[in-house]
């Protein structure tokens, strides 16, 4: 309501006010015409009918700038007609205001609204200006500038008075009641008026001291947002709510707007079979519309608009790009495989990291690309063969195998199974599909899987000893709380820095929750400020073994230690003390005695 | 995965023979970075030496490929070259078709090549032999059969076929769901 409220003019004056204005007035004309029957000679000048052209001009302009600042008009009074009391003080109020200033100038204009003032700029008082301009002489000059100084005191004096009135305004309401609220779940549901409503609400939820309305609390204002958002955008009230606190409520706005306009189409030069100099130069002539990623990679190339389907020209067919999205480019800069070493990448298909792996070893050492979907290794096996990738080894396996398969890799990239918040652009049915179960089940296999990843990597590595974890979710629990968990589960490995260019810090505390300090050497990336999908990427380095490597546990015998131990533990971690009720006493009422004071209530007043 | 018998080795190197001639050497002997054959399934794949000691670990049913798959043997005991095999075939292809831009997409809609596609071929491809199909920027676009020998082909009407089509790039769009597993 921030804007609006500016702008507005004071309340209406009460009748008393409005009849004590206009008695004055009456007594001030009254007294300018004793005045003048008192000089003989009749009174006038050149200033009045100028100043009084030059003031209404003024109050023109500012009628005209009364509507500009806000929302559009047109929007306004659609909104006001729908929702009266959502917009208490709205156009109505304000035309009612206008006429009571004109009222200062002119009595008989009461009714009139600003365009017949404009037909007509004149004003009972020019009469007598005019009959005085014609009197004016010498003798009278005197008296009579002194007759407009009091004038324009006076008037003066009003408008301070009135801009006092105007800055004790009543706040914004912005919410609805509850039975307009009931009135809205029975129609038709009016889109721009949710959203201008958000808007609103992000604006007063920013600048909630001085925006909110009384007996309105912020959580009031969150519930209703959250609501809202729900309904225009199409969450799950449990999603939209967990992603909304990820952000400061006008950055949330921005990732849900972002997240119902598509990605960029981006594609990677397979550098096995060309550069990305000579691709873009045969596509531009097949019609593309292209132009680089950005300056952070040195593969990608952003697509525009195409003549010929993407996916099916005779360069795509022939391995010298893939679709890719500029996201999944991170988590294999960030592992950055050397050549000869031996790499896993967990949760391979469809192989777009398999083949970037692949590519930047030049096609030495050796690629193992497991993915535990067989279906989905079809698609890994197409793109390893027409990009080229011969140092590829596909299997099938759940990843929690690893390290029972085969250990000791120099390099283990692992882009988890996620929830997938962060590609809600590229598919929808995410908003309303993921329940509070997913949260609690899919991180609890991101964590084995990232134990198993630890466990496959050997700590001697001349080279390596990398672990890479990602994932396209921008959930807290999928992220960081998976890496501070292997963190304190496996005390041989540190984060270290992804030495990416771009990308938000990751969490170090969230909620309530505080993580390793460390975790702000992970990076976040999010639709509205990259223009990639939403990604999370950590890069641990292992820095010794440990018995865990050795250890010949499959999946199955994971799954059942990792339960047992959730159990164990419950859902409160190990980082949450217990509580000493007679021992926090002190600390207790201290607490509460400055929030009464920060009220200002004095605390020892009471007793 | 194992290695392949006396008997597959010479079924798979006539089939390669036909295409890269006496090259064949090359993929045998890699003094710098030795390569094998290995079976898996069906299926015939060419490795580096080294891969192929560590995709020893993975279990049987779970191995799903594993280097560059040459291609695979029939029921009937012949063996068919995929086109996965092209960047290999390409390399030390003995004869070489190239074919012209509009001539591109039509190859890859699994047609034969024409006379009037034809850009460029080399110049000692006798009758039947096989012939790698190149675009004119020496993109590797496929394989296949010579119908007619180079001084032939010369001859020929605009509209008659210059090679039988066996593999095409296209593949790994039209037979995805067949050509992998």
């Amino acid at each position: 309501m921030g804007r609006r409220a500016k702008n507005k003019q004071g309340v209406p004056p009460s009748l008393d006010e409005f009849q004590a204005k206009k008695d004055r007035r009456e007594q001030r004309i009254q007294e300018r015409e004793t005045k003048r029957k008192r000089d003989i000679a009749s009174v006038g000048s050149q200033a009045p009918p100028k100043k009084q052209h030059k003031k209404f001009q003024k109050k023109q302009a500012d009628d005209i700038e009364e509507h500009p600042e806000g929302l559009p008009e047109v929007d306004l009074e659609e909104l006001s007609a729908a929702k009266k009391s959502l917009f208490d003080d709205s156009d109505g109020e304000q035309d009612v205001n206008e006429d009571d200033i004109e009222l200062e100038e002119d009595d008989e204009e009461f009714y009139d609204s600003d365009e017949e003032a404009r037909v007509k700029p004149m004003f009972s008082d020019d009469d007598e200006d005019e009959s005085d301009l014609e009197n004016l002489n010498a003798e009278n000059m005197e008296a009579f500038s002194k007759q407009l100084d009091e004038e324009d005191e006076l008037e003066a004096e009003e408008a301070e008075q009135e801009l006092l009135e105007g800055a004790v305004q009543p706040r914004a309401k912005v919410l609805p009641t509850e039975e307009e609220e009931e009135a809205a779940e029975v129609g038709p549901k009016d889109v721009t008026m949710v959203r201008t409503r958000m808007i609103e609400i992000i604006k007063v939820l920013e600048n909630f001291k001085e925006l909110a309305e009384d007996g309105k609390s912020r959580a009031d204002y969150t519930n209703r947002l959250l609501k809202d958002i729900c309904e225009y955008f199409g969450y799950s009230e449990f999603l939209a709510e967990k992603l909304f606190n990820l952000f400061a409520p006008a950055e949330a706005m921005e990732f849900f707007e972002a997240n119902e306009i598509a990605r960029p189409i981006t594609i990677r030069t397979n550098t096995l079979k060309t550069r990305r100099r000579d691709l873009a130069q045969t596509l531009v002539n097949r019609g593309v519309n292209l132009q680089p990623i950005g300056s952070w990679t040195k593969v990608g190339l952003q697509i525009f608009d195409s003549q010929v389907p993407i996916g099916a020209t005779p360069e795509y067919l022939a391995g010298q790009y893939i679709l890719q999205a500029a996201s999944s480019f991170l988590p294999c800069m960030a592992l950055d495989p050397q050549e000869n070493e031996r790499v896993l990448d967990m949760a391979a298909a469809p192989g777009g990291k398999t083949t970037y792996i692949s590519a930047l070893m030049k096609n030495t050492g050796c690629v193992f690309a497991n993915d535990a979907n067989k279906a989905r290794t079809k698609s890994l096996i197409a793109n390893i063969h027409r990009l080229g990738c011969k140092n590829t080894i596909v299997c099938n396996y759940d990843a929690r195998e690893f390290p029972k398969v085969i250990g000791g890799f120099d390099r283990v990239l692992l882009d988890a199974p996620c929830s997938g918040t962060g590609v809600i652009a590229k598919d929808e049915s995410v908003k309303v599909s993921r329940t509070e179960k997913d949260f609690i089940q899919i991180p609890h296999l991101q964590k084995q899987l990232l134990l198993s990843a630890i466990d496959s990597v050997d700590a001697n590595s001349a080279t390596g000893g990398i672990i890479v974890y990602s994932t396209c979710s921008i959930a807290v629990d999928e992220n960081e709380a998976v890496v501070d968990y292997a963190l304190r589960k496996r005390p041989n490995v540190k984060l270290v820095d992804t030495g990416l260019q771009i990308g938000k810090e990751g969490f170090t505390s969230y909620r309530g929750k505080h993580f390793n300090p460390k975790i702000s050497l992970t990076r976040r990336y999010y639709p509205h400020t990259y223009n990639v999908d939403g990604f999370y990427v950590a890069k641990f380095k292992k820095i010794s073994s440990s018995i865990h490597d050795e250890s010949k546990a499959g999946a199955r015998e994971k799954e059942s230690l990792a339960r047992s131990e959730a159990e164990e533990e419950g859902i409160i971690n190990g980082d949450f003390a217990t509580f000493e009720d007679d021992e926090d006493k002190p600390i207790m009422d201290q607490a509460i005695k400055r929030s009464m004071k920060r009220k200002g209530i004095n605390p020892n007043a009471k007793k | 995965m194992r290695p392949l018998t006396e008997e597959e080795t010479k079924v798979v190197f006539e089939k390669l023979a036909n295409y890269i001639g006496r090259n064949i050497s090359f993929l045998v002997d890699n003094q710098t970075n030795p390569h094998v054959f290995r079976l898996q399934k069906d299926r015939v794949y060419y490795i580096p030496d080294q891969v192929a000691k560590f995709a020893t670990s993975v279990a049987r049913p779970q191995l799903m490929s594993v280097g560059t798959c040459f291609g695979k043997f029939t029921k009937t005991g012949k063996f068919r070259l995929h086109i996965t095999a092209l960047p290999y075939m390409a390399q030390y292809a003995k004869f070489k078709v190239w074919i012209k831009q509009n001539g591109e997409m039509p190859f890859l809609y699994g047609n034969h090549v024409l006379k009037a596609h034809v850009g460029r071929m080399s110049d000692d491809i006798p009758e039947h032999a096989g012939v790698i199909v190149y675009s004119m920027s020496d993109v590797p676009l496929g394989f296949g059969v010579s119908s007619k020998s180079t001084n032939e082909a010369r001859n020929l009407q605009p509209t008659a076929i210059v090679a039988f089509r066996q593999g095409d790039i296209g593949e790994y769009l039209r037979e995805e769901d067949t050509l992998f597993t």
